[in-house]
């Protein structure tokens, strides 16, 4: 890929009009050592929700169809795609097939992560049919990536609880629901994961994306996966891991031990911190400068879509918010964690919106 | 003068007359009234987690887990959208009129009360900070 200058990249976004959204100035960071650097763009939670017929749900089309007319204008072009997952909302065959087709316009090659709400009617089934397989590895540039299925559950209550699939899928669909059940990676993928490490080198940079956040956050509305610290625990021999995770629908980023955890905004819309539902505790990183609240008179307020530069192995997330300024979280060699580059300290922040 | 005493004293009588005491509760009142309440947040419950209130199968939950960011206890306060000082049911019927594509609920339709009554329950113990941002 040739050497990108700021100018030029003006002048690939210019044309089609979207430069206010696009966060310019970062792709030059990633590009500071040619060939060492790479970008990929990210795109989570599209949430498509089938209403009949051949309607689904405007504001979740919307925010698909944005996501992806943005990233397709992106100049350098990102390597490739990343899906976060959550591609539909009831895991049906129409919700996929209308989300893929969106997804169809995308330019360059696309990744799946699989969702609870794509996973839960069918086990997975057709999701597979269109995207492939549910874990997997790829290497890219010298950076080790690997995809997790962190959405499966105890078999007791996948394959015996519920009378039907609608109904198993319904209840995983309620984010509150006390008849859900935690998420996991179980132990035929990590001992798979145990295997596909093996033979990496400890100095390779591993990227690993989940639906689930591979930490605990709120097992009250799954911010969860069960088996979370054996999961850390195989990738705790690398020198320099992150993780990507979608599902949670806001800004959150946090550093254990070795590992770098990065989530992705929804394309759908955003979920309160759960810090904010008052009868209860949460674990929410303390790294975490929150997003603002959202302003409910605009529909695509805190939803958004990221754009990550991955240099030295090291990964910075710049999430396009689309009603207030791009924020960027990126790994700080100094403080050996992720931080946000423009807020992490408190006097920096800019005051929460406080009209709505 | 004698006809005010006359009209006095029956309305005395009135009032201490057995069976007429209106500030004693019995337990089964109180337990009663309790279920009755509880029933109306239980109805709200399921109304937030109800794709059938609005018209494109949106439901409330998908976006206020328990009922999470509605800060009832803000209320009523200035929506600046709205350029007045708002309660909070007509709040609910902002968002039920658009991302649930919905019809806007009677202050006092029993469904309206019943979410209500749920989000205030989810919201329980919080100090009451009406007007605040
Ligand atoms: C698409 C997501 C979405 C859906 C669905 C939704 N809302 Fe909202 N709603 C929001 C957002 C975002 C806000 C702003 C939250 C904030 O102020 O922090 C909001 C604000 C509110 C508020 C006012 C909160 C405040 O402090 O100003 C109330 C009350 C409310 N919603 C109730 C409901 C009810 C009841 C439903 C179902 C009929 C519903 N909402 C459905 C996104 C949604
Ligand atoms: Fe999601
Ligand atoms: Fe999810």
């Amino acid at each position: 890929m040739s050497r990108q200058t700021r100018r030029s990249f003006l002048q690939g976004a210019g044309t089609a009009g979207a430069i206010a959204t696009l966060p310019l100035s970062l792709v030059e960071v990633a590009f500071a050592k040619p060939g060492q650097n790479f970008t990929f763009a990210y795109i989570s939670d599209s949430h498509i929700q089938h209403v009949e017929g051949s309607k689904f749900v405007r504001n979740w089309d919307r925010g698909l169809i944005r996501a992806v007319a943005e990233a397709n204008l992106l100049q350098p072009r990102p390597d490739f795609v990343m899906y976060g997952g959550d591609l539909a909302q009831l895991g049906t065959k129409a919700e996929l097939d209308h989300g893929a087709d969106m997804l169809g316009s995308l330019r360059g090659k696309v990744h799946h992560v699989m969702g609870e709400h794509d996973y839960y009617l069918d086990l997975g089934e057709y999701w597979s049919k269109l995207f492939g397989p549910q874990w997997y590895s790829f290497d890219h540039k010298g950076v080790h990536f690997v995809v997790l299925n962190s959405i499966l559950t105890y078999d007791e209550w996948t394959y015996e609880r519920w009378p039907s699939a609608e109904q198993r899928m319904l209840e995983m669909a309620g984010l509150d629901n006390p008849n859900g059940s935690p998420f996991m990676v179980g132990d035929r993928q990590r001992a798979w994961l145990a295997k596909d490490l093996a033979k990496v080198a400890k100095s390779t940079p591993v990227v690993v994306f989940s639906h689930s956040p591979l930490q605990k956050i709120y097992k009250g509305w799954n911010f969860w996966t069960e088996d979370a610290e054996q999961v850390q625990q195989l990738l705790a021999p690398f020198d320099k891991v992150t993780v990507f995770y979608g599902h949670v629908h806001q800004i959150q980023y946090n550093q254990i031990g070795n590992i770098s955890f990065t989530s992705a905004m929804a394309t759908a819309w955003p979920w309160p911190y759960p810090e904010t539902y008052a009868q209860a505790e949460s674990h929410l990183p303390k790294l975490t400068v929150h997003m603002n609240r959202a302003d409910p008179f605009f529909e695509r307020d805190a939803t958004g879509w990221q754009f990550i530069d991955v240099h030295t192995g090291r990964a910075a997330t710049h999430y396009n918010l689309y009603n207030n300024k791009v924020r960027t979280v990126a790994f700080d060699a100094a403080s050996g964690r992720p931080e946000d580059t423009a807020y992490q300290a408190p006097g920096a922040r800019i005051a929460p919106q406080s009209h709505f | 003068m004698r006809a005010i005493t006359l009209v006095l004293t029956l309305a005395v009588t009135a009032i201490a007359s057995p069976g007429l005491h209106a500030d004693e509760f019995t337990p089964e009142d109180l337990a009663r009234w309790q279920a009755q309440f509880e029933g109306v947040v239980a109805e709200g419950r399921a109304l937030w987690g109800d794709g059938k209130l609005g018209r494109n199968g949106v439901a409330c939950g998908q976006c206020h887990p328990n009922a999470a960011n509605t800060h009832p206890e803000t209320y009523p306060k200035f929506q600046k959208q709205l350029g007045r000082v708002a309660s909070l049911w007509e709040m609910i019927n902002w968002c039920l009129r658009n991302p649930l594509e919905g019809e806007p609920l009677a202050a006092d339709d029993p469904k309206m009360v019943a979410l209500l009554a749920y989000a205030t329950w989810e919201r329980r113990g919080v100090k009451l900070e009406p007007g605040k941002h």
